[in-house]
């Protein structure tokens, strides 16, 4: 699970935390957690994003207080989570038992030429997270720590916030759908049933 | 330099014999709204306070208004259906998330508050009050305004029907001729 530089392999880190994943829904940041959850194989229940970067934690919130008898999954990157950081003290306040950020770590805006983000220069997402008041909290280093974290995940003691520290490769392009509407509206009959379509 | 002015002439919120903020909950209840996202403003006071005592409707709190945006998205995934509470000032913040209404056709219902429209106080309010239409139909969203209180609930019920009939953003600007009456700081 290691990559040559000593840190975690994004897919098979996003492999590990994807196995066994019952009826999880899963909504991965713009970028390359889009395409890791999708080289781990897409799936009806996975919201991959386009865009709208800082909302993925947010889209997550929105899902989890809708569904609160499923557990709900955010795989994003440190850019992604910066743009939204706000969102950790909505969520704190919220509590949603059954909500998970994981966020894949690289200290780089991997997709625009691997220019550093603020977590390269010593900006503590896990502290920014417990300063909301987020009390569940892992910080994710080595192979041993991530199948704790997928546990974590599916425990329901949420909110639960993550960081996964991973090594900074661009891995080969894995697309899913581009199609916005069929993403939204696979996931929405998948957990609602036809009748989503007739809502 | 320094002065000292009363709190009405910056402070907007409707008047207490005002009905409208009571007809938009119950819109809310008949379009079966279960979360509201909001940053609060004044004129939205009462309707907040009406939200915050239902059982049956999660009223978020956000940092910025963007994150209601996406919040939206989130709740129609999971087969709830919500409202996006704002001042005209937030909207510049949604730009760029309102794409996720687009990209996925989810409906967005936006009922905002205007500031920097009829007899506006504070200059720094009026260029993003002034651009708020203007920015949200450059987004795609179907905008109705509301310059009279008989106005409000009507084009509020157009503003949800449109958004949950049709599947895209769509906003009530409620104007600040609506709004503007002195709250003597009890609303």
């Amino acid at each position: 699970m290691l990559a040559a530089s000593g840190k975690l392999d994004r897919r098979e880190l996003c492999r590990a935390l994807l196995a066994d994943r019952g009826d999880m829904l899963v909504i991965a940041g713009l970028g390359a957690p889009a395409w890791d959850i999708t080289a781990v194989g897409d799936h009806k229940n996975n919201f991959p994003l386009w865009g709208g970067m800082g909302g993925a934690a947010m889209i997550g919130l929105g899902l989890a207080l809708a569904q609160p008898e499923r557990r709900v999954l955010v795989i994003t990157g440190d850019g992604e989570m910066l743009m939204g950081i706000g969102a950790l003290a909505t969520i704190a306040i919220q509590k949603p038992a059954n909500l998970s950020v994981v966020v894949q770590d690289n200290e780089h805006y991997g997709e625009t030429g691997m220019q550093q983000t603020a977590t390269h220069h010593g900006v503590d997402l896990v502290a920014m997270a417990e300063g909301a008041g987020i009390r569940n909290t892992m910080r994710v280093n080595t192979p041993e720590e991530v199948e704790p974290l997928r546990r974590a995940i599916h425990a329901g003691n949420g909110p639960l916030f993550a960081v996964a520290k991973i090594d900074a490769a661009n891995l080969p392009l894995v697309l899913p759908p581009r199609e916005g509407a069929i993403l939204q509206a696979r996931l929405r009959e998948s957990v609602l049933g036809p009748e989503a379509h007739l809502a | 330099m320094s002065s000292t002015i009363s709190r009405d002439v910056i402070e907007h919120a409707p008047d207490a014999a005002a009905d409208w903020p009571d007809r938009i909950y119950g819109l809310l209840k008949a379009y079966a709204i279960r979360q509201v996202a909001l940053v609060p403003d004044a004129g939205h006071a009462r309707l907040i306070r009406r939200c915050l005592a239902d059982n049956d409707i999660r009223v978020v709190t956000l940092t910025t208004e963007e994150e209601g945006v996406a919040l939206m998205q989130g709740a129609w995934l999971g087969g709830q259906r919500s409202v996006l509470l704002m001042q005209s000032s937030g909207v510049g913040n949604c730009i760029n998330m309102l794409s996720l209404s687009t990209m996925h056709r989810c409906p967005m219902p936006m009922l905002v508050t205007m500031r920097g429209d009829f007899g506006e106080f504070n200059p720094a309010q009026v260029p993003m009050g002034q651009a708020t239409q203007a920015v949200l139909e450059a987004m795609g969203t179907l905008v109705n305004r509301a310059d009279k209180p008989e106005d409000v609930a009507p084009s509020v019920e157009a503003t949800l029907k449109f958004a949950f009939n049709t599947f895209r953003p769509t906003a009530t600007l409620i104007g600040q001729r609506v709004i503007g009456a002195k709250t003597f700081g009890k609303d």
